[in-house]
């Protein structure tokens, strides 16, 4: 599978992508305005509640191809930072408090300097997470020693894994994945992690494989617990409910099975103002792998820069003006306000 | 024109409406039905499973739809959602076969 920037496909374009998710609304229709429904809970303009994470996109490159992905990864996409701009980024984090990096991609391993940049933000006394996919871990034999790294540098291990069946995970991340994620998370626990007293944090994230919406966190947590200890021998700390986000491939999806309508819907109706003041973008900052910034990973794959009165790029760095940003949302906002809501850490709510 | 049927996807989402001409027994249900599918000695998901295959049992189009994409949500899998029918045919067949007892019976007390 190819990922829509190499198959040229429409939707590569943010533009077309965001015509796309406003023009419910442009047609009178029924989906009001994300802004209007923040307004009505005295939430607009949304501002920040102090930056605690910066969530640095270290690049594009990913050894997969999932069908929900909203970064459009892929094996095809070269984008990828470069030291120069994680050196911009260690200089910004040695002005602040941030305590977090949350590391993403892509797969942030297959950038060259990975492993320098993590011993680096580890130096600054920082918290490292990975958003690693798994498979990245068994997928070439320079990966293998992955979870001790991760374990020496204390790094917080969070991974994907949609199902604790074989065919729903497949069928969202590829053929194959579940059996290689489940080999990578024995390796991890191998190394300690999710092991209870290591300290070292693995946290499994689901995302529904398809146009529906996550079940209980609590609830799931169990039934994967249960499951992967029981089938495969596999331990983990937490499980973290994220919801698809209606843009770049998983858009692709809804409008390809004549998902799309219905899904939005049961984003909408779903709406939960308390949510709406939980969202993740109040406390995180997002950097692309040009170093450009935005408010959230998803604003990134739109393009939609922080708003223009605060910097716009990480080697301007302003802590302060930073967090009195009015933060930029649109439509595709409701799928982190829907239910109990979705953060790259879980739940809300 | 839409063309009629006796069911209309749509329709579920207005199941709410019910209440217009008898609120008090309508709220009454929704605040029963809310309860029953409470997590408590069965999990959600377990309740959704059963709720998945009685619809098949009663062959409520509505609730097959409903239930499809709430044993989804709850995190149940082909494997699972499947099984759960199959109890629901095996107990709607077993329904019938058993029946066929008392067919014996008859048969045999009008036999020579």
């Amino acid at each position: 599978m190819k990922s829509l920037h190499a198959q040229h496909h429409p939707l590569a374009d943010t533009g077309y992508q965001l015509t796309v998710l406003t023009q419910a609304e442009v047609e009178g229709a029924h989906q009001p305005l994300f802004a209007t429904r923040l307004r009505e809970a005295g939430l607009l303009p949304l501002r920040p509640t102090g930056i605690t994470v910066m969530q640095v996109n270290v690049g594009k490159m990913c050894n997969q191809t999932c069908r929900h992905c909203h970064v459009d990864a892929g094996p095809d996409r070269t984008e990828i930072m470069t030291r120069a701009t994680m050196q911009q980024c260690l200089d910004a984090l040695r002005q602040t408090p941030i305590e977090v990096v949350d590391l993403t991609g892509g797969a942030p391993e297959m950038n060259p300097d990975f492993r320098w940049f993590v011993e680096q933000i580890s130096a600054l006394g920082r918290e490292v997470i990975v958003r690693c996919n798994l498979t990245i871990i068994v997928a070439n034999p320079k990966y293998y020693d992955l979870p001790e790294f991760f374990a020496r540098h204390r790094v917080r291990v969070v991974s994907s894994l949609p199902h604790f069946s074989a065919v729903r995970t497949d069928a969202q991340r590829g053929e194959g994945v579940f059996g290689r994620s489940i080999k990578a998370l024995r390796m991890l626990n191998e190394a300690g992690y999710g092991v209870e007293g290591t300290g070292l944090s693995l946290d499994l994230v689901y995302n529904p494989s398809g146009a529906f919406l996550p079940g209980n966190q609590a609830a799931l947590e169990r039934e994967f617990k249960q499951r992967l200890v029981r089938e495969h021998g596999v331990v983990f700390n937490s499980l973290l409910t994220i919801t698809n986000l209606p843009i770049s491939r998983f858009l692709e999806y809804l409008l390809d099975s004549g998902n799309y309508e219905s899904y939005l819907d049961k984003l909408v109706q779903a709406y939960n103002p308390v949510a709406a003041a939980n969202v993740m973008c109040r406390s995180t900052l997002s950097i692309g792998w040009d170093g450009q910034l935005y408010d959230c990973d998803f604003n990134q794959q739109l393009d939609l820069l922080v708003d223009g009165r605060a910097p716009q790029h990480i080697r301007d760095f302003d802590l302060a003006a930073l967090n009195e940003r009015s933060i930029v949302v649109n439509q595709h906002c409701y799928g982190c306000t829907a239910g109990a809501g979705s953060s790259c850490g879980g739940a809300t709510t | 024109m839409e063309k009629a049927t006796y069911y209309n996807p749509a329709d579920l989402a207005k199941f709410g409406n019910i209440t217009e001409w008898q609120p008090e027994m309508g709220r009454k249900f929704f605040d029963y039905y809310g309860e029953v599918f409470k997590d408590g000695a069965l999990t959600e998901r377990e309740k959704s499973l059963i709720a998945l295959a009685v619809a098949h049992a009663v062959q409520c189009p509505y609730c097959i739809d409903a239930y499809t994409t709430d044993s989804l949500q709850k995190g149940a899998d082909e494997a699972q959602m499947m099984e759960a029918v199959h109890v629901a045919a095996a107990i709607k067949g077993g329904a019938a076969l058993v029946h066929s007892v008392q067919m014996m019976n008859k048969a045999k007390e009008l036999s020579m």
